[in-house]
C-alpha cells in the first residue's frame, strides 16, 4: 500500500472508532467537537510526520486552538477542550523522564496534586480572592512540585533499573494521598479544600481556563521540542535505548535521569493548580489520583511514546473521548473496561504506539518504492540505506 | 503494652496472609521480568469468587479454594499466553501498561457484577474470634497464618527439590542462559505465571475474610504489594515474607499505640529510608552494569 | 615510552569466583597491545573494571599515573578512554549520525540543555562516518543495521570523543575475512595517529598481525607478557591454551 493510503486508512478507521459510538451515543455538539478534533489531529499528524512543515502545522494547530471557543462557546464544548489541552501539557511534559528517557513514572500524578494543594493553600493563607491573579498563583504550583520533585527523584533514582523506580514513584504518589488525607490542620482532610472563585459568569466561565490551558500547553510542548532538540535530549533518548551503552560513551545518566525528572515535575504542578482553580474544590483522592497518571501513559502511548508529536495526539483524543464517554454512559465500570480494552488492542498491534508505527510503515513503503525505482534504473543505484530499511 | 504485644502477633499473622499474596508478585517478576500490577486485582478476583461461593452457594470458602485456585491458575495461564508472551523489546515498561489494562478490565466488570458496595467473607471461623492479651484475634487469622506458611512451604519445595524447580531458578538467574542449555522458558514462565497466580486466589480468600474490600480496594492494594517486593528485594521470595511481615506489624503497632490513621504511612517511611540506604532491597542484590 | 594504562594487582570476586585474581600489566603510549588468553581467563572482567562498568574490589588502575577505579564510566570515557562491547551495540532507536552525536556530548547537563546538535558537530560526526564507510546510512535507524555495518558505528561512535586509549572488545568477532582485515588497517591507521589500543581478540592471525605487545591472561592473573613473536614461544602460554 501507498504511504499516503496506509496513514488515510490509519487515520479513517481511528475515526470511526471513536465518532460512530459518540455520534452514536451522544449528542450531535459531541459529535461536532469529536470532529473538530480529528480533524485537527489528523492535520497535525500528516503535517508534522513529514517534518519540514512542523512549524507551520504547529501554527495552523494554534491558531484553530484560538478559534476554538469563538465557534464551539457552550460550556459543555470548553470544558472537553480545556481538559484535552491540560493533558496536552501533562503527557507532554511526562514524556520527557517517560517517553525521551523510558523511565515510566506512574506517579508524576504526585506532582498534580502537590500543584492544586499549593494554589488551595497559598489562597487560603493569603486570603487571596479569585480572578486573574490567581493564575499567577498557579504558577507557584509549578515551584512547588519542581521542589518536592527534587529529593523524590533522588530516592526514585538510586537504583538504576527501570522497575525499581515505578514502584517507587507509585508508592510516592500514595505517600502524598496518606498524608493529604492525614494532615487535617493544613489540608482539611477527607473534607477537601475550597479555592476561591472568580465572579466570571456563563458560559465566559471557562474562556480565562480554557487560555491558561492552551498556553500552557504550548509552553510545555515548546519546552518537550528543546528538549528532543538538544545534546541533553540525544542523552535521554541514549539512556532509554541502552543505558550502560550510554554511561560508556560519556553520558552522565544519573544527572540527565534525575534533571528530566524534575523538570517533567514543573508543568504538572501547574497544570493541577490550573485544574484546583478550574474546578474550585480539591479532595485528596481527586488530585492525587492514580487515573491520572494511568491516562498520561496512555495519551503518551497511544500516539507513542517519546516522539512529540505522540501525548498531543494521544491527549486530543483520548481526553474528549473519555470525557465523552462518561457523560454518555453514566454507569461506572463500562468506561474502565472499555479503557482496558483500547490500551490491550493498541499495546499488542503496536507496541511503540501510532505514531512511530505510522511513521515506520510509512518508512518501510517509501524505501521499497525507493528500491524499485533504483531497480529500473540500474542495479549500483540501489541505496544501502534503502536495502537495509527494507527488512527492519 | 499486652496491646503492643497483641498488635505484633495480628501484625505477624496478617503478614502471612499479606506474604501470599506478594510472592505471587515477586515470583512473576523473578521469573518472567514483568511487573505484574494486575496482582492487586486478582487477589480481588480470589477474594469475589469466594464470596461469591460463600453468598450464593452457602460454599466454606475454605473449601471454595479447591474450585478458586484452580480457576485463578486457569485466569494465570491465559493472561500470561494473551498478553505477556507477545511482549518483546521493553518487557518491563510494557509489561506494566498491559497489566494495568488488564487490571482495569477486571476492576470494570467486577463493579459492574458486584456494584462498589462493601463486601465480606464470611464464615464460622471469621466471626468467632480469641482472645490474645486482649486483643481478639479471630480464628481466620490463624488460620490463614497457618495456610500460607503451608503454601509458601509447598512453593519453597517446589522451588528447591524439583526439577521444575531448579529449570525455574536457572530462569531467574540468567533467562538467556537457560534458553541455552535447553530449558524451555516459555512453559517455565506460563507454569510460573499461572502458579503464581493460583497462589494469588489463597491470598484473596485470606484477604477477603480479613478485610471489608470492593472492586476499588485494588490500587490500594497493589501499592502495598509493590512496596512489599520493593523493601524485600524485587525477585527475593524470603524478602517478600520478610517485608509482609515488617509492614503489617508496623502498621498494626502504630495503629494501637498511636493512630490507625498513621499506620500505613510508618511503612512508607520505612520503606524510603531503606530505600535511601539500600537501593535494592532488603534481601535484593544490587544490579550489574550490563555488559 | 611511558605507561598511558597501567593496572597494578586488580581483583575482583563475583560470589565465590574470583574473575581478577591480582592482575597487573602496562599499556605503553602510542602501543597497540592485545590481551589475549583462554575463555574465562578474566579478559572482559578486566575490560570492565579499566572503564568503570565495574569497580574493581582491590588494586589501582591508573591512567596517565592518575587512579580512574572509583570513577563512574562517563568520567572515565571522559578521560579519554573509550571501550567497545564484546556483543556489538548501538542505540537501536536513534539515527547512525545521532549514534555519533551522542558521543560528542560530554558537556554538563545545563550546556547541554542550552545546546542545540548543531552544525559543527554534525560536520565531524559526518567525517568520521564518512571514515569508517558508512556515512550513507547516516539518517537510518541504528537498530537496522546489519552486523558488520553496527560495529563500524560502535567504532565511528568512540572515535568522535576522541579518545587517547582504545579499548576494542573481540573487533573481529564475528565478522567476514574481508572485514577484519579492513578492521585491522583502520586500527594500524588510527594507532599512526596517536591512539593507542588495548584488544581483546580471540583470532591470533589478527592478533600476531596488529600487536606491538601481547599480554595473556589466565585465571585472572597475567601469565605472560611481551612481544607477539616471543610470547608465541612462551611454554606458560602453550600449556595455559592446551589447559595441561
Amino acid at each position: 500500500m501507498k504511504p499516503n493510503n496506509m496513514l488515510a486508512a490509519g487515520v479513517i478507521s481511528l475515526a470511526l472508532a471513536i465518532l460512530l459510538p459518540l455520534t452514536v451515543l451522544g449528542s450531535s455538539s459531541a459529535g461536532v467537537i469529536a470532529f473538530v478534533v480529528l480533524v485537527l489531529a489528523a492535520l497535525w499528524a500528516v503535517y508534522t510526520i513529514e517534518k519540514r512543515r512542523a512549524l507551520l502545522t504547529s501554527l495552523i494547530g494554534v491558531i484553530a486552538a484560538i478559534a476554538y471557543p469563538l465557534v464551539f462557546n457552550s460550556t459543555e464544548a470548553t470544558t472537553i477542550m480545556f481538559f484535552a489541552l491540560l493533558y496536552v501539557a501533562i503527557a507532554s511534559s511526562w514524556n520527557i523522564i517517560g517517553g525521551f528517557t523510558g523511565y515510566i513514572s506512574l506517579g508524576h500524578a504526585a506532582f498534580f496534586g502537590l500543584g492544586a494543594y499549593t494554589i488551595a493553600l497559598v489562597a487560603d493563607r493569603l486570603g487571596l480572592s479569585g480572578g486573574y491573579g490567581l493564575f499567577a498563583v498557579a504558577l507557584l504550583g509549578g515551584v512547588a512540585a519542581g521542589l518536592f520533585a527534587i529529593p523524590m527523584g533522588y530516592i526514585a533514582l538510586r537504583l538504576r533499573t527501570i522497575h525499581s523506580f515505578v514502584i517507587v514513584t507509585i508508592a510516592f504518589l500514595f505517600m502524598y494521598q496518606l498524608l493529604a488525607f492525614n494532615l487535617q490542620d493544613a489540608t482539611n482532610g477527607s473534607s477537601g479544600l475550597a479555592v476561591p472563585q472568580p465572579d466570571w459568569s456563563g458560559a465566559f466561565f471557562n474562556i480565562p481556563f480554557y487560555f491558561a490551558a492552551l498556553l500552557l500547553a504550548v509552553l510545555t510542548v515548546g519546552l518537550a521540542a528543546w528538549i528532543r532538540n538538544s545534546r541533553f535530549g540525544l542523552g535521554l533518548m541514549a539512556i532509554r535505548d541502552d543505558e550502560d551503552k550510554a554511561a560508556g560513551v560519556g553520558v552522565d545518566t544519573w544527572k540527565h535521569k534525575f534533571t528530566a525528572y524534575v523538570i517533567s515535575a514543573v508543568p504538572i504542578g501547574i497544570a493541577g493548580a490550573i485544574y484546583a482553580y478550574f474546578s474550585s474544590y480539591i479532595y485528596p483522592q481527586t488530585v492525587f489520583d492514580p487515573m491520572i497518571d494511568l491516562t498520561i501513559v496512555l495519551s503518551a502511548f497511544l500516539g507513542g511514546m517519546g516522539t512529540l508529536l505522540g501525548p498531543i495526539l494521544g491527549s486530543l483524543v483520548l481526553q474528549p473521548a473519555q470525557q465523552l464517554l462518561t457523560l454518555y454512559t453514566g454507569a461506572a465500570g463500562w468506561d474502565l473496561v472499555l479503557f482496558g480494552v483500547l490500551f490491550l488492542v493498541v499495546i499488542l498491534l503496536m507496541p511503540s504506539g501510532i505514531v512511530p508505527t505510522v511513521v515506520e510503515r510509512m518508512r518501510r513503503a517509501r524505501v521499497q518504492e525507493a528500491v524499485r525505482k533504483a531497480d529500473a534504473l540500474s542495479q549500483d543505484a540501489v541505496p544501502d540505506a534503502a536495502a537495509e530499511g527494507g527488512q527492519g | 503494652m499486652d496491646l503492643v504485644f497483641g498488635s505484633v502477633v495480628l501484625g505477624i499473622l496478617s503478614g502471612g496472609i499479606y506474604a501470599l499474596m506478594a510472592v505471587g508478585l515477586t515470583l512473576s517478576f523473578g521469573v518472567l521480568e514483568v511487573i505484574n500490577i494486575a496482582q492487586g486485582m486478582l487477589v480481588l478476583v480470589g477474594a469475589y469468587f469466594s464470596f461469591a461461593l460463600e453468598h450464593y452457594w452457602h460454599i466454606d470458602p475454605l473449601v471454595g479454594l479447591l474450585v478458586t485456585i484452580p480457576a485463578l491458575f486457569l485466569i494465570g495461564y491465559g493472561i500470561e499466553w494473551a498478553f505477556l508472551r507477545p511482549l518483546r523489546q521493553d518487557r518491563v515498561a510494557l509489561s506494566i501498561l498491559v497489566t494495568y489494562a488488564v487490571a482495569l478490565v477486571m476492576e470494570g466488570l467486577i463493579g459492574l457484577w458486584f456494584g462498589d458496595n462493601f463486601v465480606a467473607i464470611h464464615a464460622w471461623y471469621v466471626d468467632a474470634a480469641v482472645d490474645v492479651f486482649g486483643l481478639y484475634i479471630p480464628y481466620i487469622y490463624i488460620l490463614g497464618f497457618a495456610l500460607a506458611i503451608v503454601l509458601l512451604g509447598a512453593v519453597y519445595l517446589l522451588l528447591y527439590r524439583t526439577k521444575f524447580g531448579a529449570a525455574l531458578r536457572a530462569t531467574v538467574q540468567n533467562r538467556d542462559a537457560a534458553v541455552l542449555i535447553g530449558i524451555d522458558v516459555q512453559r517455565i514462565s506460563t507454569l510460573t505465571f499461572a502458579i503464581a497466580t493460583g497462589l494469588t486466589a489463597a491470598g484473596g480468600m485470606l484477604f477477603g475474610a480479613t478485610n471489608a474490600f470492593n472492586a476499588n480496594s485494588m490500587l490500594d492494594l497493589i501499592s502495598r504489594l509493590l512496596m512489599i517486593i520493593i523493601l524485600g528485594g524485587m525477585g527475593s521470595m524470603g524478602g517478600a515474607l520478610i517485608a509482609s511481615l515488617i509492614m503489617l506489624v508496623s502498621v498494626d503497632v502504630v495503629s494501637v499505640v498511636w493512630t490507625p490513621n498513621w499506620s500505613t504511612f510508618a511503612f512508607f517511611v520505612i520503606t524510603v529510608v531503606v530505600m535511601v540506604l539500600r537501593p535494592q532491597g532488603l534481601f535484593g542484590a544490587p544490579p550489574a552494569r550490563k555488559v | 615510552m611511558s605507561a598511558l594504562l597501567e593496572v597494578r594487582g586488580v581483583r575482583k570476586r563475583f560470589g565465590g569466583v574470583e574473575a581478577l585474581a591480582g592482575c597487573s600489566f602496562r599499556v605503553e603510549e602510542g602501543s597497540i597491545t592485545s590481551l589475549i588468553g583462554p575463555n574465562g581467563s578474566g579478559k572482559t572482567t578486566l575490560f570492565n573494571a579499566v572503564t568503570g562498568f565495574a569497580t574493581p574490589d582491590e588494586g589501582d588502575v591508573e591512567l596517565r599515573g592518575e587512579k580512574i577505579q572509583q570513577l563512574s564510566p562517563d568520567r572515565i570515557y571522559a578521560k579519554g578512554l573509550g571501550r567497545t562491547f564484546q556483543q556489538v551495540r548501538v542505540f537501536p532507536r536513534l539515527s547512525v549520525l545521532e549514534n555519533v552525536l551522542v558521543a560528542t556530548s560530554h558537556s554538563s547537563v545545563a550546556q547541554g540543555l542550552r545546546t542545540r546538535t548543531g552544525a559543527s558537530e554534525r560536520e565531524r560526526a559526518m567525517e568520521i562516518l564518512e571514515y569508517v564507510n558508512i556515512a550513507r546510512l547516516a539518517g537510518v535507524p541504528a537498530g537496522s543495521l546489519s552486523f558488520g555495518q553496527k560495529k563500524l558505528l560502535e567504532i565511528a561512535t568512540i572515535l568522535v570523543g576522541e579518545p587517547k586509549l582504545l579499548l576494542l572488545d573481540e573487533p573481529a568477532g564475528g565478522v567476514n575475512p574481508t572485514m577484519t582485515q579492513q578492521i585491522g588497517d583502520k586500527i594500524r591507521e588510527l594507532n599512526a595517529r596517536g591512539i593507542t589500543f588495548l584488544v581483546v581478540e580471540h583470532n591470533m592471525e589478527f592478533v600476531m598481525g596488529i600487536s606491538h605487545r601481547v599480554v595473556v591472561m589466565a585465571r585472572g592473573k597475567v601469565i605472560a607478557e611481551g612481544p607477539p613473536d616471543v610470547v608465541r614461544r612462551d611454554p606458560a602460554v602453550l600449556e595455559a591454551y592446551l589447559g595441561a
